[in-house]
Parts: C-alpha cells; structure tokens; sequence
C-alpha cells in the first residue's frame, strides 16, 4: 500500500463525488426554489444515458451524445414541469414524493419497453480512452474528464449564484418567494428556468456515468438514495451543501470499501443518522 | 402495465384452451408452469429462457401437446412461493420449470417438496438445491455453482498461475461461485491471496475494488459477476489498464453482453456449460433454428431453457404423463444438446456435463469466444444429498 495506491483511491474518490454532485445539484437547487421533492431526478439520469446511448449509434460520435442528451432531457422535464410538476406545487411533499414516485415506474418501463432489459454500454470518446499519467499514477482519462466536468459544472454555478443578476434573483427567491415576487421578480418563469436546468444537469451527468457505469433500468434506482443522502446531509437547496454532501458520500463510500469493506454499506447510512440527529437541517442548510 | 398485459394474455389463453379442450377430445396434455422473472434486474434472462423453452417445444412440433402457463416470479422469494401455489392449485399444472434466482428457489424447495410436483431448474444455480436440500422432486438441466467454478480452479493453477485475488458480490451465489474456486484451486496447489466481497446490486463503481487487487500483486484476479455487473466490471478493468489478467465465471463475458463490454473483454479467459461457438452438429442446427426465429445468437440462458424443454419432452416420451410418473422419469433423462452429452445425476438430480474454458476474442471485427479446453462431464459431489 505504498502512496500511489493512495492516489489512486483519491482519485476515484473524487470521480465518485462528482458524479454524486452533479445529480444532487439538480435535485437540491429544484428542491430549494420550488420546495418541490423531484424523486422522478433519478430517472431523467437515466434517460440521460440511454438518450446519450442511441444518440451516439446515429451519429458515432459520444460528443454529440454527451451536448445532445441534455437537451433532450431538459425536454422531458419540460414536459414533466407543465403536465405533473407545476401541478402538485401546492399540493404537499407526500404528494409530490407519491407522484415523481410513481413517474419512477413509468420511466423504468418505457426505457423497458424501449431499449429493453440487457444492460448497454457508450463507448467514451476515443481521445479519454487511454490512461493520462497524473502525480505519479496512471489513471484512466475519461475519469478524469469527469472529475474535471464536476469541479466546472461546480465553478460555473458558484460564479453564477454569487456574481450574476439571475444568480441573485435565485437566491432572493429561495430566501423568500412572496418577497422576491412583490420585488418584481417573474418567479414562476424562474422556477421554470430552475427546473429545467437541473434536469440538464441529471441528463448530462446520466450521459458523462454511462461509459463508465454502463446504462441498466436499475441505474436511476440505484443511484436515488446516495444523492438524497448527500442531499439531507449537506443541507436542502443549498450549492455549498450539495459540495460538501457528495464529497463527504464519495470518500466515505471509496474509503470504506478499500478498508472496512464489510461495513461500507452500513457507513453512509450511519452518517445519515447522525446528521438526522444533531443536524437535522443538514450541514449547510439554504436558509440560515 | 406488464401485469395487466400478462393477465390478460392469461385470460385469453384459458379461454382459448377452455374451447380447445371442448372440442378435442385427446386427454394426453402436459401442463408446464413457467416460473421466471419478466420484470426487474434478470427479466432478460427470463425472456431467454422462455425463447429457448418455446423453441425446443415448436421444433419438436408438439405445442399441441403442451399447454404453458407463465407466471413472474418478479426476482422476490415470496411472490415466486406464491406464484408456484397459485400454479399448482389453481392451474393445476403437471411439471413446473424456470426459476433464476437461487433465492426464489430457496423460499419454493419446501413447497415443492410437499406437494410433489416436479420442477425443472433452468437456472437457479445455488449448490444447496441438488445438495443437502436436495428433493426428488427438484431437477436442475442448469449447472449449479460449484460445478461451473471448481474446473477453474484446477485449470489455473495447472496452467502456472500461483496466485489468485477473488472478487465476487456479496450474495449466497456470489460466495458459492468463489467457495468451489478457491477450494478448486487451492487443491491443485494454488493460493488465494486476498478476496472481497462488493454489495449486491449497489456496486457501480469498481475502480476502489480493482486498484486493491491491482495492489494485491496477486498473478490473477478472478471474479464472478453476471450481468449489468458484469459489463461495468469489465469495462472498468479494461480503463485502469490493469497488467494482471482477468479470469471469471463464464458468466463475465457470456455471449449475452459481450458487445457491451467491447475490447475490455478481449483476452478474458472464463468457464462456463455452454459456448455458442462450440462446434457440434446439435449446436450449429439449435443456433440456426434459434436466429431464424428470433434473430439473435442464443446465450447460455436460453440453453437452459432449451434444455429444460428437452427434458421434460424425454421425460414424457419415457412414460411420463402425470406428476408422480414426470417426477420418477426426470431424473434418469439423457442426451446430446448443444452443450454436448448430458445427463442428471440420479444421486443429486443435478447435471452432468462439459465445462468450456474459453478466450474472448476479436475476429473479423466482432467479439467472439474461442473454446481452448473442455473439461468433460463435471459431476458435482453428493454432498450431503439424500432422496
């Protein structure tokens, strides 16, 4: 176990935690603003994969598959906002935890019916499929395009949030709706906007997993419970807590199977409990 | 959806059989109850043993003769008891066949046992089924664990590998798998020199897994993995470019999903009961009637289901015409398949047959596997097995 070995888990550590990042992201920021509990956020990844999956057969090419299966969708969950989303805003959490529910099995068996049930693989770009020597390590290239893609996608929206006018109108509105409303805000179309792009966000980290992970109808199941933990533990609608969260997830999760790996399953859960007791609003809560 | 699809289709089939019935009056008809998963993670290998079953039973020209019910066992022990009472009693069938996963097996054994209908294992491979839990009622045309495992063990470290890391989901058939290797290997002077356990279903991410292995300096890693599984193992053992060869359970590259894998797969060397390209008159003939039907090449899945039909058909050709004479007949099945001579061990109920150590290969630009040894007629232990 000598120090590359450590590098290396650091590393996957990171890959791991990105990921996490960029579906909790989403699903935080959507839940922040429009107090919306989105468990159907699993299943746009999902789509995300297997859209990103047949895009890449007609062109042969993963970078249209990777900027394409976003925007498809971001179109599924424009759908979704106007039929079912918009809906059940008032209608209380255990609804809308029933309805995105219940979109889970829909979603599980259209991709079904689809592309059905044998796991599929994308083949990543040819230009990632090597190893890229990084202090002192090999390590696989298209892994560490996603750590990179995670720490981008993380920059861009701390600057957007922090810097711009529209990050400013977000978080006068997930502070308070009805004020940033009488202030002049347009909040329906800003939660429109919102939801929208966390559902880009699940589609492209759905498309970035699947040549790693490989795409199944089980994907966007498994993947729900480690984002909503890393979503209660960093704290409900919060940036810095969907950081914190994923980072906190993905080193527990690499660490504790490289070590303790009989109790690695149990850890996060653990956590979770913990955090459940003495932090109940999470690590970094949106609202202070 | 699929649910109501199925009764309906249910529904439709009694109708239609009620009117058959009424107007032929020939009584020799064999009920079969198929039990399999349809939905969830192994709904792909219960379509293809279902392909497989459907086919043996058109080729042979006798649909007329059997009736087949379907049910799903959706992969949950206590739906998959439920669904072989409402079989037995409510449709009251002669011979029940399927099953993938060893867990429903495990919650149906009693069942079965005590209500003496026969039932035919086409996958289900847990080694306890046709061991010490073994029934006269229960006969497996699969394989089970051990027998697909231990051949690899004694292969390896014939063939200069000193040692092995293992790798395996933490499940009774992922330790089973790995159990008959290690015990295999370590016989023929091998040593296992570290092993892990990944949570089932819950590991996407093998990258930790491997770089331990990686570490272990270790000459081989050998791994079980089925499925969505598989494909990421593989997929992830070919990006971190790792130096030590992969060895599996044939299970790893099977034909199923190989393309999924891509080149990662090339050079992987596994065992396993059947190889589409083994090169036998049965074979070719089953692959050519199998793509002319539903043009695709056939896994080992739907083998077994093939098989199970075989069976079943040979059991009633020696006289078998209700549950008591189909269970007494079942055993004592012999013949040539596509997976070459086979035969149930009267003392277990359990198989008897080749086991393929095959390559993955690249040729003519397409993954294929090239047999480079074959162990013949791996019998499994009686174990603790009393009839």
């Amino acid at each position: 176990m000598d120090l590359s070995f450590w590098i290396l888990q650091f590393l996957n550590a990171m890959q791991y935690s990105m990921l996490l990042f960029l579906l909790s992201i989403g699903l935080t920021v959507i839940f922040g603003l429009l107090h919306f509990v989105n468990l159907a956020h699993a299943s746009l990844y999902m789509m995300g994969a297997y859209i990103g999956i047949s895009v890449a057969a007609m062109t042969g090419s993963f970078w249209a598959a990777f900027f394409l299966a976003p925007m498809f969708v971001t179109l599924i969950g424009a759908v979704l906002y106007f039929t079912l989303i918009d809906r059940m805003r008032t209608a209380g959490p255990m609804n809308q935890v029933l309805v995105t529910f219940g979109l889970i099995f829909v979603f599980l068996d259209l991709v079904r019916m689809g592309w059905g049930d044998i796991a599929l693989g994308l083949d990543g770009p040819a230009s990632l499929s090597g190893t890229t020597r990084l202090l002192g390590v090999d390590y696989p290239a298209y892994r560490l395009f996603i750590i990179a893609l995670g720490l981008g996608v993380m920059a861009t929206m701390w600057l957007v949030l922090a810097r711009t006018q529209i990050g400013a109108m977000i978080r006068a509105s997930v502070e308070n709706t009805n004020m940033a409303a009488a202030l002049g805000i347009n909040v329906s179309k800003l939660f429109f906007l919102v939801f929208c792009f966390g559902c880009a966000l699940a589609g492209l980290a759905g498309v970035a997993a699947a040549p790693i992970l490989s795409a199944t109808t089980t994907m966007g199941i498994t993947i729900l419970i480690p984002t909503l933990i890393v979503v209660v533990i960093g704290g409900l609608g919060s940036l810095e807590g969907a950081i914190v969260g994923s980072v906190i997830i993905g080193f527990m999760e690499t660490f504790g199977a490289v070590m303790i790996p009989s109790f690695s399953a149990v850890l996060t859960y653990a956590l979770l409990a913990v955090v459940l007791i003495w932090r109940p609003q999470g690590l970094i809560p949106a609202r202070g | 959806m699929k649910n109501i699809a199925t009764k309906l289709a249910l529904v439709t089939g009694l109708c239609l059989n009620l009117g058959f019935t009424m107007i032929s009056t020939a009584s020799a008809e064999t009920k079969v109850g198929l039990l399999l998963p349809y939905t969830g993670t192994y709904a792909s290998l219960g379509n293809a043993i279902t392909e497989g079953f459907e086919l043996a039973i058109e080729e042979a020209g006798r649909t007329e003769e059997f009736t087949i019910v379907i049910e799903d066992t959706e992969m949950k022990p206590p739906v998959g008891l439920a669904k072989a009472r409402k079989l037995v009693y409510q449709d009251e069938v002669d011979v029940i066949a399927g099953v993938v996963s060893s867990g429903v097996l495990g919650a149906m054994r009693d069942f079965i046992h005590q209500s003496q209908v026969p039932l035919i294992v086409a996958n289900a491979g847990n080694n306890l089924a046709t061991g010490e839990n073994c029934s006269p009622y229960i006969v497996r045309v699969s394989f089970s664990n051990g027998q697909i495992n231990r051949p690899m063990g004694t292969w390896l470290s014939e063939n200069g590998v000193k040692t092995i890391y293992t790798l395996a989901p933490d499940y009774a058939a992922g330790h089973q798998m790995i159990d008959a290797f290690t015990e295999a290997f370590t016989a023929a002077g091998g040593e296992v020199i570290g092993s892990e356990f990944t949570p089932f279903g819950q590991t996407k991410d093998f990258g930790p897994y491997l770089t331990n292995a990686q570490a272990s300096g270790a000459d081989g890693i050998f791994v079980f993995y089925a499925g969505g599984e598989a494909i990421n193992f593989v997929k992830q053992y070919g990006s971190f470019n790792i130096k030590t060869p992969l060895y599996g359970s044939g299970f790893l590259t099977s034909p199923l999903y190989v393309e999924a894998e891509g080149d990662a797969a090339i050079g992987v060397r596994a065992s396993l009961h059947y190889i589409p390209t083994l090169d036998t008159a049965e074979n070719k003939a089953f692959i050519k009637a199998f793509q002319a039907k539903y043009n695709t090449m056939p896994s080992e899945y739907a083998v077994q289901g093939y098989d199970a039909a075989l069976a079943l058909m040979a059991a009633v050709d020696n006289g078998g015409v209700d549950r008591a004479t189909l269970a007494s007949q079942l055993p004592h099945v012999s013949y040539v398949g596509p997976r070459g001579p086979l035969e149930i061990d009267p003392a277990t109920n359990n198989i008897v047959q080749n086991i393929y150590i095959y390559d993955t290969v690249m040729e003519n630009g397409a993954l294929t596997q090239k047999i480079i040894d074959t162990v013949p007629a791996v019998r499994d232990d009686v174990a603790g097995c009393q009839m």
